[in-house]
């Protein structure tokens, strides 16, 4: 489980990186918010945006784990550590849904 | 890359990574909060515009991305490209770079 | 008497395919004994390693249903899904022929990551004095008692990834050195095990941990060398 959490942590950080600079292109353009956030109603965009909340609480939750994989004294239930994580990133995709 | 330098860019990383969790923490937070009511362009805006405390969060959070995202590319690339060396290196500190002018743009956009 | 499918590679360094035989099974049958079976009674050809038999040398270790396990120690009734078996050689090193796989390179890592003692008293001094219940005692009694089967090194997706990764095994002996108070090479050996081809370049997939016959935690060693060797950098110690 840990290396299949490892795998979807770094997939989702090649995600992240490449959606960046898209992300920082429209907020730099704050004058045009309102017609951008029109074009994000479409049920697509919107199923991207959760894709994408999902990608980054996945990314942070396997981040954290591996932050305490290697700063904390080792523990035999490490295994928990990876169920934890995928758990937590579930957790908050699920909350945005809701919240939509 | 000595390995001095190299084990640096590890220390980096991981620094970068903790002060992105609690950025991410805030920002997801953030959205979850701002989504909950339906978001309006000048709703956001109204909020962020000339805010120091906004402004220094997002600046900490891209300066913090841009640290982060290409050195985790690194391993990315060494490992499923093949691609290592000076090139590689090169490329990432370009990628570095337009990261963190891209981020601050969208800061200034943001904040005013 | 129902009978096996079992699939063995079958080739060397240039290449090579599966090769199909079918073994009678037998009650507390291991992997082991199906490989002995064949090559004793059906293919004289087959070349593979064997030792102990009974789980203390390790030199059985294949990759058995595309995992690599002591194939003395892996009862067929635990692997064999529908009477099937698939055994290949390590994964992550080259190929001598059919199950034997070349450890030179895995040995060499050990080499390069300085995963050897170096003391500083003779036979005249007197003997050290280390606490048992000392943490650096514990910690290093914790990877001590590795025996170089390689199985964690087939695991590992990094070294697949990096060839020059020095993999589990040789940073875990490391590990058990920086925890060695009598050992005098502590700088060299950081700076041995640190850059991108030593313990930085591990990613927690913890499948070395998950994998280790005697229950050594690589990951746990490397963790540990990990922030060895970043304190001393940030130090500037080399």
């Amino acid at each position: 489980m840990s290396r299949a959490l490892a795998h979807l942590h770094r997939l989702s950080g090649i995600a992240l990186t490449l959606f960046l600079p898209a992300h920082f292109y429209v907020l730099s353009r704050s004058f045009e918010l309102d017609a951008f956030l029109a074009w994000t109603e479409q049920p697509l965009v919107k199923f991207a945006e959760w894709g994408l909340v999902l990608l980054l609480a996945l990314h942070l939750a396997g981040g954290l784990r591996v932050l305490a994989l290697e700063f904390l004294p080792w523990r035999d239930w490490h295994k928990a550590l990876a169920a934890a994580a995928a758990g937590f990133a579930f957790a908050v995709g699920l909350a945005f849904a809701l919240a939509l | 890359m000595s390995r001095r330098a190299e084990t640096l860019l590890w220390v980096a990383q991981r620094a970068s990574a903790a002060v992105l969790g609690v950025c991410v923490l805030v920002h997801l937070a953030t959205i979850i909060y701002a989504v909950q009511g339906g978001l309006t362009g000048a709703e956001i805006l109204a909020r962020t515009r000339g805010n120091a405390a906004w402004a220094a969060f997002y600046t900490v959070f891209v300066c913090a991305v841009a640290v982060h995202a290409p050195i985790g590319l690194r391993s990315v690339l060494a490992e499923w490209l093949g691609w290592r060396g000076r090139s590689r290196d090169f490329a990432l500190i370009a990628f570095a770079v337009m990261l963190a002018g891209m981020g601050m743009r969208a800061v200034s956009g943001v904040i005013g | 008497m129902s009978t096996l499918q079992v699939r063995v590679w079958r080739g060397d360094a240039k290449g090579g395919d599966f090769q199909s035989f079918d073994v009678p099974r037998r009650e507390s049958q291991t992997v082991l004994d199906v490989v002995t079976f064949i090559q004793r009674t059906l293919d004289p050809t087959l070349a593979y390693r064997y030792a102990c038999r009974v789980g203390m040398c390790g030199s059985c270790a294949m990759t058995v249903n595309g995992a690599p396990r002591w194939t003395c120690r892996t009862h067929v009734d635990k692997v064999a899904k529908d009477g099937k078996l698939s055994i290949a050689p390590l994964r992550n090193m080259p190929v001598i022929r059919d199950l034997a796989a070349d450890m030179r390179e895995f040995f060499d890592k050990w080499a390069r990551a300085k995963g050897r003692f170096r003391g500083a008293t003779t036979r005249k001094d007197d003997f050290a004095h280390v606490s048992p219940q000392s943490d650096a005692r514990r910690l290093a009694e914790a990877g001590i008692e590795c025996i170089g089967c390689g199985v964690c090194y087939a695991a590992c997706d990094v070294v697949a990834a990096s060839p020059d990764y020095l993999g589990p095994a040789a940073l875990n002996r490391a590990w058990t050195l920086v925890n060695d108070v009598r050992d005098t090479d502590h700088a060299r050996r950081l700076r041995a095990v640190a850059g991108d081809a030593g313990c930085l370049a591990c990613h927690t997939h913890v499948s070395c941990t998950e994998r280790c016959p005697k229950a050594i935690a690589p990951t746990a060693g490397i963790a540990g060398l990990k922030r060895a060797v970043s304190r001393a950098a940030l130090k500037g110690e080399w």
